[in-house]
């Protein structure tokens, strides 16, 4: 889909006309704004960002800390996914504790951990993890149920104890389902990485969205924000990309004789 | 005890899923390297005959005895081959990392399972394909792929599901002949289910008959035909069309 996005010249009208018209527009309405930049003057707050290295530093605070807390929340979730997924027990135990705690909005979070952590990227890292934990928890948990039984039975046949059954058959036969987890929580850690920093911690482009906001340069915010879109549809473009050309091979006979 | 050379025994097995009787009353005994196939319409149980022998499911009473010990949970010895080979491979896994399977199961040294994967690859007919997935297989291929697995086990007893139920006329004779010399050359049991009469004749040294609802044995024949078996001599042997004709008789009488 995305690839057909970016073919179709088409699909790139309509942001180009909202541009030219609002150029067009502040043209003849020379206002000084405080919320408002046209979009001359976002291209010069963006070079503005780039060369004062707000653009490399506040990125890099972001992603790191978005991935770091990603990593933590994949582990967890995926190995809890697990336990709920093979162990009737474990799900029976902890099923009123995931029914509780989930609702939970992670930016809910935000006061408990800056208490804990203070600022910097532990408490970010606390917040995302946590927001990602859920999805891995729960994703896993189904991908592992709609395992074909067959190859249950396959590697019972072979006679694999519990770990290889998990680690040769189980996850790899769940592999596809558990990178939509991944799509899903890599989206989701940029959206709570962004606001943690918006709402309370002094570092990354949420931080630096609220600089500008606050010294009143629409321009920089609107570059960053910009920024901020581009990021989050990149690094699902390359996601997408990256499936495609892992899982290609499961589809029977859609791939052509080597 | 004499019961210690029967590879496969089973003593008054019965199965029911809460009201529901599936299988009543069954008791046979497989000598070992012996072939029988196991004939009956859908719905009379011979799956789950097979699926009881593989260690998969208990029966409700009875006993499954192999080689004299009764079956508590799937063994090595025992490879089973299932009629959906699209279910049964790993499809993220190309075809020599599917018969190496079993060898990581059985803790082979890394080193020494190229070699053994080769041979087996070689011994189905897939020599070359090494690096394909099973996608890429044809249905016929993806089979062999699945009996070169099975092989790899170093099964005594080798339990075959309808295995060549989904494939098209020539390619099941093609791998009929390749069984019968796969399963020769290593002195395999083998427990062949299938609900095609001509198939079970061919392949079988015994042929047996499940009656449907609740499954029960109707019928227990030798087949006293001379191996190795041929596709053109065999199915026009006397005693192949004499054989042919009682159990389609026998079927027809079963399921009126």
């Amino acid at each position: 889909m995305t690839d057909a996005l970016a073919k179709s010249w088409r699909g790139w009208l309509f942001p180009l006309a909202v541009l030219a018209a609002s150029e067009i527009w502040f043209l003849f309405n020379p206002i000084l704004s405080d919320t408002l930049a046209p979009p001359s003057r976002i291209v010069l707050g963006a070079v503005d960002i780039v060369t004062d290295g707000t653009f490399l530093r506040t990125t890099y605070q972001t992603l790191f800390a978005a991935a770091a807390g990603l990593l933590i929340g994949m582990i967890a979730g995926t190995a809890g996914g697990v336990l709920i997924g093979l162990m009737r027990t474990a799900d029976r135990l902890s099923s009123w504790s995931v029914e509780m705690l989930r609702p939970i909005p992670s930016v809910a979070l935000i006061p408990l951990s800056l208490l804990t952590f203070g600022y910097g990227y532990r408490m970010e890292y606390a917040v995302v993890a946590w927001a990602t934990f859920w999805p891995f928890l729960i994703l896993t948990q189904h991908a592992l149920k709609q395992i074909d039984v067959r190859l249950i039975e396959v590697s019972k046949l072979m006679g694999f104890g519990i770990f290889s059954r998990i680690f040769k058959i189980m996850l790899p036969a769940a592999a596809p389902r558990l990178f939509t987890a991944l799509r899903l929580a890599v989206g989701l850690s940029l959206v709570v990485s962004v606001t943690v920093e918006i709402a309370a911690n002094p570092q990354g482009l949420g931080y630096g969205l609220m600089v500008a906001q606050e010294s009143l340069r629409p321009d920089r915010m609107f570059a960053l924000l910009i920024w901020v879109g581009i990021l989050g549809w990149a690094i699902n473009y390359f996601l997408v990309r990256i499936e495609g050309r892992l899982f290609a091979h499961r589809t029977p006979g859609l791939m052509a004789d080597a | 005890m004499a019961a210690a050379s029967t590879a496969i025994e089973l003593k008054d097995v019965s199965l029911s899923f809460g009201s529901n009787e599936i299988l009543t009353g069954i008791g046979m005994s497989v000598e070992p390297g012996e072939f029988v196939c196991v004939i009956g319409a859908s719905g009379s149980g011979k799956t789950t005959l097979l699926r009881m022998i593989a260690g998969l499911l208990p029966p409700t009473s009875g006993q499954v005895l192999l080689h004299g010990r009764p079956v508590r949970a799937p063994t090595r010895k025992v490879a089973v081959v299932f009629q959906d080979y699209g279910r049964a491979l790993l499809p993220w896994r190309r075809a020599y990392a599917n018969v190496s399977l079993p060898l990581e199961a059985s803790g082979m040294p890394s080193r020494d399972r190229p070699k053994r994967i080769r041979e087996l690859l070689a011994k189905v007919g897939l020599a070359g394909h090494e690096n394909k997935f099973p996608g890429q297989l044809s249905g016929g291929m993806q089979q062999r792929l699945q009996i070169a697995r099975s092989l790899a086990q170093e099964p005594d007893t080798l339990l075959m599901d309808e295995p060549f139920g989904a494939l098209d006329a020539m390619t099941r004779q093609t791998l009929q002949d390749e069984v019968l010399r796969l399963v020769a050359e290593r002195r395999t049991t083998v427990f062949f289910v299938t609900h095609d009469i001509e198939e079970a004749l061919y392949l079988g040294d015994r042929v047996v008959a499940l009656d449907s609802n609740p499954g029960r044995i109707a019928y227990d024949i030798k087949v006293p035909l001379p191996r190795p078996r041929d596709q053109l001599t065999t199915r026009e042997h006397p005693e192949f069309l004499r054989l042919r004709r009682e159990m389609f008789e026998i079927m027809n009488r079963i399921h009126a």
